[in-house]
């Protein structure tokens, strides 16, 4: 078994309402995989099951063969689509509070990336603007040596120039016994990273495959594929 | 991103032509050992895994030595150096040739310009 993570026949309705409908999908080790889809299709939901803040209605995720819990907390690292920091804290304090939390975080990494993206680390979070506080918030995962990276919607609200230093860190960290989960609409711009992308349409998986061999397939860019598969 | 990629097209096969124009062109000369795969990809910005790929192609072709221990070297083999020279050389006239039938002229022609040029 060398799947990092596997989801079985993962269903999630809420009444009639179904967001996620029967989705499989395995992940191996040393992957960067593209979570893509419009909005409203799953993605975070999908997302949220894999860090147990909800619970499937049906179906099992297995994370290293563990269901999400204390265990899978370890070796997880999540960016929700939220902030959520206490902001009284400093950029310093809050380091220090994931530091306590997480046996894994890497404090050298922390303070490269942060002195590297010019973060103060002695600025309140309440004064920083909403992209860099953007910026710290991923920093703090990315800074944890975790086995699964889950981020959901990790660049949207950063600049270009910032934009390139994170994938470009993605990059440079990447292990190949680490797999990493990227939600995003920025498609074009992280493309060029990705393994594999999932395309997810109503909560159901309509693609999912390596990014090259869709390449060659269809000579068209990830993008483009999913500016046509999802066309309105 | 310092490396002009297509995403239409397969990564793999725009990194190997990069650096087999790295190489025709002198940036690498032969036997120099390249840079790693994390840190070419890196500077290309792409996925590790697609220029592992590219890199292992190129030593398919011969042009790239594995040594196990000290990385990937350009290789020293004057025969292959030449006939990826050649082949770049045909891409390149086959291109030119299409270009100016386009643009109205026989291959006479063609021949009669690049003498007077």
């Amino acid at each position: 078994m060398n799947e990092l993570l596997s989801l079985n026949g993962i269903t999630k309705a809420y009444g009639a309402n179904t967001v996620l409908d029967n989705v499989s999908f395995q992940i191996k080790p040393g992957r960067i995989v593209g979570l893509l889809g419009p909005n409203g299709s799953g993605k975070t939901t999908l997302i949220k099951i894999i860090n147990s803040l909800c619970t499937p209605t049906s179906g099992e995720v297995l994370i290293q063969g563990n269901r999400p819990g204390i265990e899978s907390k370890k070796i997880v690292s999540y960016l929700p689509d939220k902030l959520y920091f206490n902001d009284y804290m400093t950029v310093k304090e809050l380091m220090e509070y994931y530091m306590d939390f997480y046996n894994d975080f890497n404090q050298d990494k922390c303070l490269t990336l942060l002195s590297n993206l010019q973060i103060d680390v002695n600025a309140k979070i309440k004064t920083l603007s909403k992209g860099t506080k953007e910026k710290v918030q991923l920093i703090m995962v990315m800074s944890r040596e975790a086995l699964l990276y889950v981020l959901d919607e990790p660049i949207g609200g950063v600049d270009p120039a910032s934009r390139d230093y994170i994938l470009n860190t993605i990059i440079n960290n990447y292990n190949p016994e680490a797999s990493i989960i990227i939600s995003t609409h920025l498609i074009s711009d992280i493309e060029t990273i990705l393994d594999d992308c999932i395309f997810l349409q109503n909560g159901r998986i309509v693609v999912y495959n390596s990014v090259e061999a869709l390449r060659m397939d269809k000579n068209m860019s990830i993008d483009e594929l999913f500016r046509e598969v999802f066309r309105c | 991103m310092a490396w002009k990629l297509d995403t239409k097209k397969p990564i793999y096969l725009q990194i190997m032509d990069e650096v087999k124009a790295r190489i025709v062109s002198g940036t690498y000369s032969p036997g120099d050992k390249l840079p790693s795969v994390r840190e070419l990809a890196v500077e290309a910005g792409v996925n590790p895994n697609t220029m592992q790929k590219a890199m292992s192609e190129l030593e398919r072709t011969g042009l790239v030595i594995s040594n196990r221990t000290q990385g990937r070297f350009v290789t020293e083999d004057e025969k292959v150096l030449k006939s990826i020279r050649k082949d770049n050389l045909e891409t390149v006239l086959n291109d030119f040739f299409k270009t100016m039938e386009n643009l109205g002229y026989t291959r006479e022609d063609v021949k009669k310009i690049v003498k007077d040029y």
